[in-house]
């Protein structure tokens, strides 16, 4: 049914071809019932506030052979971390490679924290990742350092190959055919503002890897290893794609 | 109050999508929503007893088009004045298409100033949900929507 | 780790109508889901939750397995006095919270 429904998509007319002029570009909240976006609004009803709370617990919490708290060095979040996520994957000077937030927070674990580093997709993770993640919620995202070119170039060759036993890229989906229907859902622009999410389908928060690897298996194309470069590089697209619009994490998503 | 028809079949749910131009809607299974299984309707016969059922006075708003059926944001407004005489004591929710008939149920007094709540429910398939309100009197009411639920692209596995 | 976020007004005033909103992390598992091994995922739902306002019971709720997972209740109540206003989920596996929250009525 659902092979169908995809196929059907490829012979319909292109409601509209090429990227996303800027007037257009929104994040696809709006196209949420209203009842999903209230839910979205308000942190006593967004299941997400609990992996955020969770995040602040184990931000003053103190982890590995250093016995430092995230808290120790970077203090109140709400300032050191205000912004951070709305300019990220960033390019890390250190290893010059460029980073999402999750390997950053990893990164701090293993190297300032002497931590094992946290699972993909671990509760831990996502709490930490959510809490950075909500500091920057309505900061519009900006990226603009020059030495993510490359791997936004990179994003741009993904985000635009066919791929999968469908034959189908992310562009044909959500360049040329958002603000369509597919199955239930709205085809979305695909910014990434709101990660990680509490997706109803998940019943659950997760990143923006996952989210991708949701419409990558759905084009029958085989996803990518969980933290892998490809997967930074389609993060680093999407951001770039995204510039300029609010950051709303924790965002809900059907 | 229900705000979509009541015999809302497949066949009219596919047009109506076309017909607005909207492509696509894939449902799942979808049997017509006008037969009251007989599940629902003996739960409906414990709670009532051999008392009527009437009715009206009960309001349920859910999207009429849901976009996951694993949580589906639902209220229900029932129409009385919570005085000390005359208040809603109690509110069914049912389903006729879940595993269970049986979705919640909320137990109030005049205490509760308004006679209204909210929660999130889920919904297995496109089907028929029921507020029945039990008053201090005794008497019942209810209303009733038909919900359409419409499946998620692009899931975890296929 | 967080459990429950409950949002009660701070003041009142006697005979406000205020409204009360619970939410509460749990999986409410249905007792009929196939896991990943094609095992039934056994049901842990919340059965029960009430709220009591100085020791009275003024609102109860009976959730079912088809109350999603991490259930949402928004309800209302009349501000009578200053006090504690106590909340209790319980349900399968001998689950049981017990928050409360303080309200001023002037
Ligand atoms: C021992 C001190 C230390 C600890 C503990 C530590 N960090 Fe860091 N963190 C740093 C330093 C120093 C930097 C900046 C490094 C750089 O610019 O190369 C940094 C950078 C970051 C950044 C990137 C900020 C930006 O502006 O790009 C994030 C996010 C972050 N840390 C999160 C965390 C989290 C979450 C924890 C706890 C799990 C943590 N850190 C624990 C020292 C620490
Ligand atoms: C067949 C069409 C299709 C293709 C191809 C596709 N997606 Fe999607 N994508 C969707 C749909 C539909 C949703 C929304 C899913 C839902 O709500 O059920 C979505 C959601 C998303 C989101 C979440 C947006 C938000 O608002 O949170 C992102 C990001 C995304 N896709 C990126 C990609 C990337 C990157 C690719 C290529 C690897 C891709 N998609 C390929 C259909 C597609």
């Amino acid at each position: 049914m659902r092979a169908l429904a995809l196929a059907l998509l490829l012979v319909a007319p292109l409601a509209q071809a090429g990227e996303i002029p800027a007037a257009e570009r929104r994040s696809d909240t709006v196209t949420m019932s209203a009842e999903l976006r209230a839910m979205q609004a308000d942190d006593m009803a967004n299941p997400a506030s609990f992996w955020a709370l969770d995040g602040q617990t184990l931000w003053d919490a103190k982890a590995g052979t250093s016995g430092k708290s995230c808290a120790d060095c970077h203090g109140d979040a709400q300032a050191s971390m205000k912004g951070v996520a709305a300019r990220y994957p960033a390019f890390d000077g250190a290893t010059g490679r460029v980073l999402d937030l999750e390997a950053r927070i990893n990164q701090c674990r293993t190297d300032r924290q002497g931590a094992p580093p946290l699972a993909m997709e671990s509760r831990e993770l996502l709490d930490l990742t959510t809490y950075v993640g909500l500091q920057s919620r309505g900061a519009p995202i900006s990226s603009s350092d020059p030495r993510l070119a490359p791997a936004i170039e990179t994003g741009r060759q993904l985000f635009s190959a066919r791929q999968g036993q469908l034959n189908l890229s992310c562009a044909i989906c959500h360049d040329d055919n958002w603000g369509r229907k597919l199955g239930g859902a709205t085809v979305p622009q695909a910014h990434p503002t709101g990660y990680p999410i509490y997706r109803l389908e998940w019943q659950s928060v997760g990143s923006l890897q996952r989210r991708l690897r949701n419409c990558m298996v759905g084009m029958r194309a085989e996803p990518y290893p969980f933290g892998s470069d490809a997967y930074i590089a389609l993060e680093a697209f999407l951001m770039f794609r995204a510039k300029g619009l609010p950051m709303e994490t924790p965002a809900v998503r059907p | 109050m229900s705000q979509t028809p009541t015999n809302l079949t497949r066949r009219a749910a596919l047009t109506g999508a076309a017909a607005t131009g909207a492509g696509l809607l894939v449902l799942r299974s979808v049997a017509p929503a006008s037969a009251t299984p007989e599940a629902m309707r003996a739960v409906m016969r414990t709670i009532v007893g051999d008392a009527p059922l009437r009715k009206g006075r009960v309001q349920l708003d859910l999207p009429p088009l849901v976009e996951n059926g694993n949580t589906v944001p639902m209220t229900v407004t029932v129409d009385s004045p919570m005085t000390a005489r005359d208040h809603v004591t109690a509110i069914h929710v049912l389903n006729e298409k879940n595993p269970q008939p049986y979705v919640v149920s909320v137990h109030m007094n005049h205490r509760a100033g308004a006679p209204h709540f909210s929660t999130r429910i889920k919904l297995g398939d496109t089907q028929r949900v029921i507020a029945i309100a039990r008053m201090s009197d005794g008497s019942f009411w209810s209303g009733e929507q038909d919900v359409i639920v419409t499946i998620a692209a692009c899931l975890e596995n296929f | 780790m967080a459990r429950a976020l409950i949002n009660v007004p701070p003041k009142a005033k006697v005979g406000d109508i205020i409204e009360i909103k619970t939410l509460v992390s749990h999986p409410m598992e249905t007792g009929y889901r196939v896991g990943l091994g094609g095992e039934i995922l056994p049901r842990n739902i919340i059965q029960t939750f009430t709220c009591a306002y100085n020791g009275e019971e003024i609102y109860r709720a009976e959730f079912s397995p088809a109350v999603a997972a991490n259930p949402y209740l928004a309800f209302h109540t009349l501000a009578m006095e200053t006090g504690t206003l106590e909340f209790r989920w319980t349900g399968d596996n001998d689950f049981l919270l017990v928050e409360t929250a303080s309200i001023t009525v002037e």
